[in-house]
């Protein structure tokens, strides 16, 4: 790795940005620019791809290799570039409808592989650049322009989905929570496998509402629990509520401030069955959580092919004749 | 039964060629036979061409109809262009095998039979009320029962082999009792069992005796009263290798990476009849092949698109479905202008259709099947071994005028096999790529004024970020423009660069007269088949001329002239008619046609009989 020094302004293209004004994707861009600027890899060395959708635009914003591709295929296109260079650091920006609905496969089979991914989802339940359809993601009962009556279709959750899937690194941010959102996305780029950041972020024109609960200073804390690795799982204003596991069944307990019970688990952001647990927290019953769910190491599929090819060795067939000779040429005279 | 010992001497003739089918259960090891023999024939020095046979059921019931398995081969001088209509000799493994291809055997020809596989049960299940080899009704032919499980358990009978095991060795006696009627040499495929089943010195053993065993018994037996000798082809001298199309293709691949100094990626999701093309490559991950196999064909053109961004030589392949399913990508690899190959092993369709068998189905699809103006390269492969020209040509395009090119293979040539001269490194074309202009001065739509070809420069190149998608580009910087003129003008540059790629197209070869009564006018895989059968229609002092098309977007620009030369052409082809329709479209003018939509090739004889029909005003 180069040591560079530079600043999330290096990263930032001279295109204009052509987002709603007010639009959750200014703060997510500015996030990833700086964590991109801190990592110490100079810009050739980033590839941004992106899908079909008003986060997808991303790639042109920032100042380094870029590919807006077609709808859905942003894991397909970015498994290519990654595998053909391992050295590269590629991040992934998709959303809701353009991840988990019709690149929903290309997804799954990259998180299977563990490839060496950064993906970031902006999951604002909605198709936006189409003027406002339901997605996998929006809330049963919501009315959307596809859905009049209300949305019948149970909707994903983006962070469970990848849990479910042993993604080897999951987390769940909130577009206007900086600090937060930027320390989970720092720790995503450091991430050798496939890193899975789900960031919740409004939409102007057709979620306006949908998080404003979440980022109410006198509720959010009610209403969010931070998870971290190692310490107990404790949430509310006044920092009383905790989460007990009785029966393998998550409950919330309540208790005295400052005096947390042994009972409270403790988060283990490496033991599977907690983060799967965890990440289906949702209210109105339990507070949802934010932060890194899940981080383990397990080799990256680019080490293993990579691996693979370097226990083969010399098989003398740099010679392009001896290679297309094979074993059983003859010759004729 | 013809058992009768004959006291006549053992003559050998000698013939120009010869076209011989294997023919049995699909676990009879037919495929294997099939091609050992080809290999044979081969080192022989004969000129050869091959035609796997089977079906599209991974093993259909045992001794059914359904699950025959056949290998087809001619071999001989330099006439062999194809695999043969109908064979000379059959060898059958069992009833079902025979009653599956009697009707495409000429009265006079050989039959050998394995007759311990004519058993009531057997029999029964290939439809047989009473024993064909026994009953009379085989009497046009000239038929040769050999009791093969009985001589390869006497021949194994102290091996230590289980039943089981010793007759899977019953392919071996047959192919043994061939390469004695041929005089071919055993010992290729002998030193092929020893690396074969290295893990198994008894099976090496087992399987060396049972082939010996096979040769010596036709040299010893009377039964066997005539012994061919093949003629051989006056080849030019280089070393040889028999490789099937798909091997062909990925070989190309490697080799055009080589002379480009890139990496390979090749991204591809299995389907017959193109996976072997993935199957030869992941052998060869060492040589700076990177194979990626994806969860499905969309993914795997969107990582070989992914890969051209990061600089290397891309490829996928694919058949008929596979395409369709890729043509949206294909969309996005036309507008970024990224190079990129595309083999497509055209099958029996559409959908699932003949999966295992052959056509020329997807031209149109291939040059015209997508959305907008979306123009590509398409180049036709016309034999086994000419899918490595042709992919290898596919790949220079590709590089040189940064766009994708499909080339269409299809299962017959996939499959089949000739031998293949392996190029010296001095025979192949160069790769040069244009250098990079200095980072600042790097616009990424900026073009060749002459070949309007953009700069391809390659994540991790430093000093040349730049982004690229699937969104219309100003031409020059390459940001996003919505601008109405620019997005026709783009389109008109995108048309004009695939148009350009004319310029690579040499001279149309006429074979025959350079003019007169009739031309017959072929693409891809029709090759051996047209040149076969105009071979013999001019040696009976008939009219007729014929030319070969490779490149089939765009066309070649003397093809109008040399069509307008001849008062008739004729455009034989594995579909209703897409090449004559793309050529009305293009000139203007009505050509005869000879289509056939079996999953089976046009062979020589059909072409030959239409070629008389047209002659003589129909």
């Amino acid at each position: 790795m180069e040591n560079t020094k530079l600043t999330a302004k290096d990263f930032a293209s001279t295109l204009p940005v052509k987002w709603c004004p007010g639009c959750g994707d200014f703060a997510i861009l500015n996030q990833i620019q700086k964590v991109m600027a801190g990592m110490g890899l100079p810009h050739e060395k980033y590839a941004v791809v992106s899908g079909i959708g008003c986060s997808s635009r991303f790639p042109y914003y920032v100042n380094t290799y870029g590919f807006h591709s077609i709808h859905g295929r942003a894991c397909a296109v970015a498994s290519g570039v990654k595998l053909s260079n391992p050295e590269l650091a590629v991040w992934v920006v998709t959303g809701d409808g353009d991840g988990l609905s019709i690149g929903g496969n290309h997804m799954l089979h990259s998180i299977r592989r563990n490839i060496g991914l950064k993906i970031v989802l902006f999951n604002n339940r909605i198709y936006a650049m189409t003027k406002g359809q339901a997605s996998p993601t929006t809330l049963q009962g919501s009315k959307t322009k596809s859905t009049p009556m209300g949305v019948i279709d149970y909707p994903f959750n983006p962070a469970r989905f990848a849990t479910g899937l042993d993604c080897t690194f999951v987390a769940r941010g909130i577009d206007t929570d900086v600090a937060g959102t930027t320390a989970i996305l720092e720790r995503a780029a450091r991430h050798s496998g496939t890193a899975f950041v789900e960031v919740l972020q409004k939409c102007i024109p057709f979620t306006d509402k949908e998080f404003d609960v979440l980022k109410d200073p006198e509720k959010k804390q009610d209403l969010l629990i931070k998870v971290e690795h190692g310490k107990p799982l404790v949430f509310g204003k006044n920092r009383d509520k905790g989460i007990a596991i009785r029966n393998f069944r998550p409950e919330v307990i309540e208790f005295r401030s400052g005096s947390v019970p042994d009972e409270a688990a403790v988060y283990d952001e490496t033991n599977p069955d907690m983060a799967y647990l965890v990440s289906g927290f949702e209210g109105p019953d339990f507070p949802l959580p934010i932060g890194v769910l899940r981080a383990v190491e397990k080799p990256s599929y680019e080490q293993l092919y990579y691996e693979q090819v370097a226990a083969i060795g010399d098989t003398r067939e740099n010679e392009l004749e001896t290679l297309l000779s094979g074993p059983d040429a003859w010759e004729i005279k | 039964m013809n058992k009768s010992p004959s006291r006549k001497q053992v003559k050998v003739n000698e013939l120009d060629s010869i076209t011989i089918r294997f023919a049995g259960d699909s676990g009879d090891g037919i495929q294997l036979v099939g091609s050992q023999f080809a290999n044979a024939t081969a080192i022989a020095g004969n000129d050869l061409s091959t035609l796997p046979d089977y079906p599209a059921e991974v093993r259909a019931p045992a001794g059914s109809l359904g699950g025959v398995s056949g290998f087809q081969l001619s071999f001989g001088d330099e006439s062999v262009m194809t695999p043969g209509v109908k064979p000379n000799v059959l060898i059958v493994m069992n009833p079902a095998a025979l009653a599956m291809n009697i009707k495409n055997l000429d009265k006079g020809s050989v039959i050998i039979a394995n007759s311990d596989a004519f058993n009531a049960a057997a029999l029964e299940k290939a439809g047989y009320a009473s024993n064909p080899l026994e009953d009379g009704s085989l009497s046009n032919y000239r038929v040769l029962p050999v009791p093969v499980n009985t001589l390869t358990e006497n021949t194994l009978k102290d091996s230590g082999l289980t039943k089981s095991q010793i007759l899977k060795c019953k392919n071996f006696y047959m192919l043994g009792i061939m390469y004695w009627m041929y005089g071919l040499p055993v010992e290729p495929t002998s030193n092929w069992i020893k690396t074969k089943f290295k893990k198994s010195p008894e099976l090496v053993k087992a399987n060396q005796l049972v082939l010996a065993a096979g040769y010596a018994y036709s040299e010893a037996t009377e039964m066997f009263d005539a012994r061919f000798q093949v003629k051989k082809s006056p080849v030019a001298p280089g070393k040889y290798r028999n490789l099937t199309g798909n091997e062909a293709a990925a070989y190309a691949l490697i080799t055009a990476a080589k002379l480009l100094k890139r990496k390979l990626f090749y991204g591809s999701y299995p389907i017959t009849p193109a996976t072997e093309i993935l199957q030869t490559l992941a052998k060869h991950k060492a040589n700076d092949v990177v194979i990626f196999q994806a969860e499905d064909e969309i993914a795997a053109v969107c990582a070989s698109i992914g890969a051209a961004f990061a600089g290397c030589l891309a490829a996928t392949g694919t058949s008929g479905p596979g395409l369709s399913l890729k043509i949206e990508a294909l969309g996005l690899a036309v507008i970024t202008e990224l190079p990129l190959v595309i083999v497509d092993v055209q099958r029996g369709g559409p959908s699932t259709g003949l999966p295992t068998k052959t056509e020329q189905s997807d031209l149109l699809q291939a040059v015209y099947g997508r959305h907008g103006e979306s123009p590509l390269v398409v180049i036709a492969a016309a034999s086994p071994a000419d899918c490595f020209a042709a992919t290898l040509e596919a790949s220079r395009i590709a590089v040189k005028y940064m766009t994708p090119v499909i080339v269409l293979s299809n299962a017959y040539l996939s499959n089949g096999s000739e031998p293949f001269r392996i190029p010296k490194l001095r025979e192949l074309p160069k790769f040069d790529l244009p250098p990079l202009p200095p980072p600042d001065q790097f616009k990424p739509y900026a073009r060749n004024p002459e070949t309007l070809v953009r700069p391809w420069a390659y994540v991790g190149q430093k000093g040349y970020e730049h982004r690229v998608g699937g969104l219309e580009k100003a031409d020059g910087t390459g940001n996003v423009s919505h601008d109405p003129e620019n997005h026709e003008k783009l389109s008109k540059i995108r048309a004009e660069k695939v148009a350009g790629v004319a310029v690579e197209i040499p001279p149309t070869k006429v074979y025959g007269s350079d003019q007169g009564e009739l031309l017959v006018l072929g693409w891809g895989s029709t090759f051996g088949a047209i040149t076969q059968a105009v071979n013999e229609a001019r040696k009976t002092g008939l009219p007729v001329s014929s030319a070969h098309i490779r490149f089939m977007n765009p066309l070649p620009p003397d093809l109008g002239t040399v069509m307008r030369r001849f008062r008739k052409v004729l455009v034989p082809e594995e579909n209703f008619g897409q090449f004559r329709m793309m050529l009305r479209a293009a000139y203007g003018i009505e050509p005869a046609g000879l289509n056939k939509v079996q999953g089976q090739a046009l062979n020589s004889e059909e072409v030959l009989a239409r070629i008389k029909e047209i002659l003589r005003g129909h």
